[in-house]
């Protein structure tokens, strides 16, 4: 028996892990540093 | 290049590339999943699958060059003594790491409609398993000698040694017999038709922009932590 693959769902899912993934990584990066500069100024007072 | 051990000087030119670096990798980035998704045409045997190229083929190059950076900075770290070198090491492990994991997902979710299986034990799938459990490994070790005040070159020699795998990594589909296709782009051009050239092309450089603000970002953090605990171990000594 051939299987049916619908290719669309495939695709959707690799660019919907991607885009959430670097999402992620991209804000989790902005916001701890600028957390980190944050706590290095307030050692500064 | 011992210029730029000074991390006064670094700051001066991070602050502005680091923004710099991440909104163009964001517009690069858009530009090309809006042309994957919407307009580049289906190819003749993949068929729709074609577009996951435009996010695999960047995410496993970053996964190599994310383990590529640490090796170099690691060298200069062992070598030189660089004081931001173990920084930018440590920087890259995590975006590497995180490449890395999208790249064998991405890799996946074309596998099962293009070879019928989610995995295949060849040696390129194998290899690029084997980089991610490095990345884990050299993220824990680096976190250990930070939180626990151990030598830098310790993570800086698992860094050199790890390296091993990334020319495995390149020339196992040509070594092996292997499920995974050849190279499709090199040093002496491309397999690929111009209409998935190009959009491949603007993808890579827009995650590899993006690769290098995260990599920034991730360096100042670790570089105000460090400075900001410096002085709070001075305060408490001079209290």
């Amino acid at each position: 028996m051939r299987e049916s693959l619908d290719q669309w769902t495939f695709v959707i899912a690799a660019y919907a892990i991607v885009v959430v993934g670097t999402v992620l990584l991209v804000g989790w990066s902005w916001l701890a540093m600028r957390l980190a500069e944050r706590r290095r100024e307030e050692t500064r007072k | 290049m011992h210029g730029f051990a000074n991390p006064a000087r670094f700051l001066r030119i991070a602050r502005w590339l680091t923004p710099a670096l991440l909104v163009s990798g964001l517009v690069l980035t858009a530009a090309a999943i809006v042309y994957g998704l919407f307009y580049a045409p289906a190819e003749r045997l993949q068929g729709e699958t074609v577009r996951i190229m435009f996010l695999h083929l960047p995410t496993v190059w970053l996964g190599m060059a994310g383990w590529t950076t640490i090796a170099v900075a690691s060298f200069v770290e062992v070598v030189w003594r660089h004081p931001l070198a173990a920084i930018a090491a440590r920087a890259a492990a995590v975006p590497g790491a995180a490449f890395t994991l999208l790249g064998l997902l991405t890799g996946s979710i074309w596998g099962r409609p293009a070879w019928g299986t989610w995995w295949v034990w060849d040696g390129r799938l194998t290899a690029f398993l084997v980089l991610l459990f490095l990345y884990f490994g050299y993220i824990a070790l680096a976190g250990a000698v930070a939180r626990e005040g151990g030598s830098s070159r310790i993570p800086a020699i698992f860094g050199l040694v790890g390296a091993v795998n990334i020319p495995i990594i390149h020339y196992s589909v040509l070594w092996w017999s292997t499920q995974h296709q050849p190279p499709s782009i090199g040093l002496s051009g491309s397999t690929m038709a111009p209409e998935f050239l190009w959009g491949v092309v603007v993808s890579m450089l827009g995650f590899s922009l993006l690769f290098g603000g995260v990599v920034l970002a991730r360096m100042r953090a670790i570089l105000a932590d460090v400075q900001a605990d410096a002085r709070l171990r001075r305060k408490a000594l001079e209290a």
